[in-house]
Parts: C-alpha cells; structure tokens; sequence
C-alpha cells in the first residue's frame, strides 16, 4: 500500500493522463466533422464542387453591393452572393429577414440550377458581430472612423 | 486553497458574503437592464432587437464558466478529495443550467427578427444545446449518486470533467465552422462592439456573475446543513 501523498500523486497523473487522452480525441473528432459541421457553402466551395440541381444545399456570403435588384411583381429579389473569390447570382421570392442588406451576410436554402443562378425557398440574415448605434450611420465617413477606431 | 477546503472555515467565510454577493448582483443586474433598456442606443440594424444582447451575453458566458467551474471542482475533487469540492459542483449545476436555458431562449427571441428563424442546426446553437443536456444529466446522475448516502460518488466528477470537452466547442464553433451565428465581438483586448453598447453589457455581467456567485454559495451551504442534519438523524437512530 502507498503512503496517502503517493496516491494523490498517482491520481493526478492518471487524470492528466486521461485528459490528455480526451482532448486527442476531441480534436481528431472535429477535425473529422469539419466539413459536415459547416452550416452553408460559400460560393467558392460551390464553384469548385457544384452540387446537384435536385440537391436542397445552403449559399452562404455577402450580398455583393449593387446586385440587388426588386423584379417587377415586387417580391422577387436578384442579388449576387460572393466571399472575394467567387460570385454566384440568386434569385427568391418572399419575404425577407429585416437584416437582409446589401453588404451584409447572408444564408438562402435552395439548390444551384443547372444555369448556374441559386434558386432560394429561404432567406436567413446573418448578423455579423459588430454593433453599431444608429446615430452612427448618418455620421461622416471621417466621423464614423474615428468612432470605430474608439472601438478597437 | 486548503484552509477554505475546511467546511467550518468555509460556512464562516459563506455566511456574510452570500446575502453581500447576492444584494450587489440584484443592483448592478438591474441597475444594467434599466441602462441597456432604455439608456443605451439601437443598433444601426438590428434596431431595438439589440437590447436582448443585455441578459443574452452574461448569460452564455455564465452558462460555460459554470461548466467549467463544474470541470475544475470535479478535478479537484478526484485528485485532492476535498470534501467541499464535490459540494461546489453540485451547487453549480442548477443554476449553470438556468443560465444556459436563458441563453437558448433569448437567442431564439432575437434570432426571429434578426435572421429570420427561431432556431437553427448550426455549430453555435447545437453545441449551446449539448451543453444544457450536459448540466441536466450533470444533475440527475449526481442526484442518482447521492440517493444511497455513505460515501460520495466520484462518477458525476468524471462525467463533469468529460463535459468540459464541449466548452471549447462552442466558443470555436462559429471559427472553425461556417455558422449562422456570428463570431465574439468581444476578444482579448479588441470590441467589433460600440462603447455605448460594451458599457452596459460589463455591468451586467459583473451583476450577473455576482448573483450566481451568491445562488452557489446560499446552494452548498444548503447541501451542508442538509448532510449535517442527516448525519444528527443517523447518530440518533445508532444510539437508540
């Protein structure tokens, strides 16, 4: 039998050891899950691996600015989802988020037409993590920088 | 650390800080709602929505520190057997899973407005989720291990230190993961976040951990008095 300062010592290198062990085996589980994880595809993903036209897939990126446009019935909206390195066009027709801007982020469920165009049953807004108050959007742009720099 | 591991010197210490953490948790909380309700701004898009980030934020962040805080004790106790260490864990799981319940709803509330949906399948909600089944399987294994008497369980320790792998799930789920959910404003040293909203926001944290610091403390006070007064009724019954 061990003296009762030897069995401490023994349990705290057992459960190092274990938590060593445990954190191995988190990590490798999701460096495997780390594209089923993913929530959305951004363009540049679905330029590179198109998915099938039957397949209900996610776009996620920015509403490039500019792109969008109101089709005449008033509900239809085109726009171009982009992340810098590729651009795809979608097309929906309903009623969108409040957050749903140009220039902002943005998630449509759907699937990729075979034209290439992203057709969209859902828009979802994706808030990006800064917070600005109101009274800064009619400020100056030399304003708002000094503002923004306050934040940082 | 081994002088507060001492019950008598513990309940001594408890005593006049649980009403003193509870009482300045209850001002500085309310003190930064009625501030973010209604002295701080709107956001530029989210509008009034905003102000739930109020109650939102501590709250997720005291729903993982009292995982976390679940992890260290639960090491502690395997370890060094402190006899106060297993008491501080099961103390903190009830209101950990109140905090990360608060989370789950006030996101939902937001999220319809903002984005669009109530919930979501993403890397950041799902593991948000996993960590409140965590805390409720946290408390009826150690409610199940207790039941018995005798001897502490040390099998909710190891349940809480195995847990603890999901903390840094959720705080790098929206890193490592394209997520719905948008990434910490608020690093080391840096806020994407305006001062006019990060002002109330540290308030309410500091107001928020304080009242979970005196809910933990009245709550293992509570689990000792509870083991006394069984330990009396035990002595009672052997001597009659």
């Amino acid at each position: 039998m061990n003296t009762p300062i030897k069995a401490k010592h023994q349990r705290l290198v057992l459960v190092l050891l274990a938590l060593v062990a445990l954190i191995g085996a988190a990590l490798l589980a999701t460096w495997a899950l780390r594209n089923q994880a993913s929530y959305f595809y951004v363009p540049s993903d679905m330029k590179a691996n198109p998915p099938s036209p039957t397949r209900a897939v996610r776009l996620g990126g920015m509403v490039e600015r500019g792109s969008m446009k109101t089709a005449a019935d008033g509900v239809t909206v085109a726009f171009v989802v982009e992340d810098g390195k590729a651009r795809i066009p979608v097309r929906f027709s309903g009623i969108r988020p409040e957050l749903f801007v140009e220039g902002s982020g943005v998630v449509a469920e759907g699937h990729l037409g075979a034209d290439g165009t992203f057709v969209a049953d859902n828009l979802l807004a994706k808030h990006d993590e800064k917070y600005v108050p109101r009274e800064l959007k009619d400020m100056t742009a030399a304003q708002k920088r000094k503002a923004v720099a306050e934040t940082q | 650390m081994h002088g507060f591991a001492n019950p008598a010197r513990f309940l001594r210490l408890a005593r006049w800080l649980t009403p003193v953490l509870l009482l300045a948790g209850a001002v500085l909380a309310a003190a930064s709602l009625g501030w973010g309700l209604f002295g701080a701004p709107a956001d530029r898009l989210q509008g009034e929505s905003v102000r739930i980030l109020y109650i939102h934020v501590p709250a997720a962040w005291l729903g993982m520190g009292g995982w976390s805080a679940i992890a260290v004790a639960s090491f502690t106790e395997i370890v060094w057997r402190h006899p106060l260490a297993a008491i501080a864990a099961r103390a903190v799981a009830l209101p950990g899973a109140f905090y990360t319940a608060l989370c789950l709803v006030t996101g939902s509330l937001w999220g319809r407005p903002a984005w669009g949906t109530w919930w979501v399948w993403d890397g950041r909600l799902t593991s948000m989720l996993v960590l409140l089944f965590l805390y409720m399987g946290y408390i009826a294994l150690a409610d199940a291990a207790d039941r018995d008497g005798g001897e502490p369980s040390r099998i909710p320790a190891v349940f809480g230190l195995v847990g603890a792998v999901n903390i840094p799930v959720i705080h790098y789920s929206v890193l490592w993961w394209n997520s719905l959910h948008q990434p910490p404003s608020i690093t080391m040293g840096k806020s994407a976040m305006a001062p006019a909203f990060l002002w109330p926001l540290l308030i309410a944290t500091i107001g928020f951990s304080l009242l979970f610091g005196g809910v933990v403390l009245a709550r293992m006070r509570a689990i000792l008095a509870n083991a006394q007064a069984e330990a009396r009724l035990r002595r009672k019954a052997a001597a009659a």
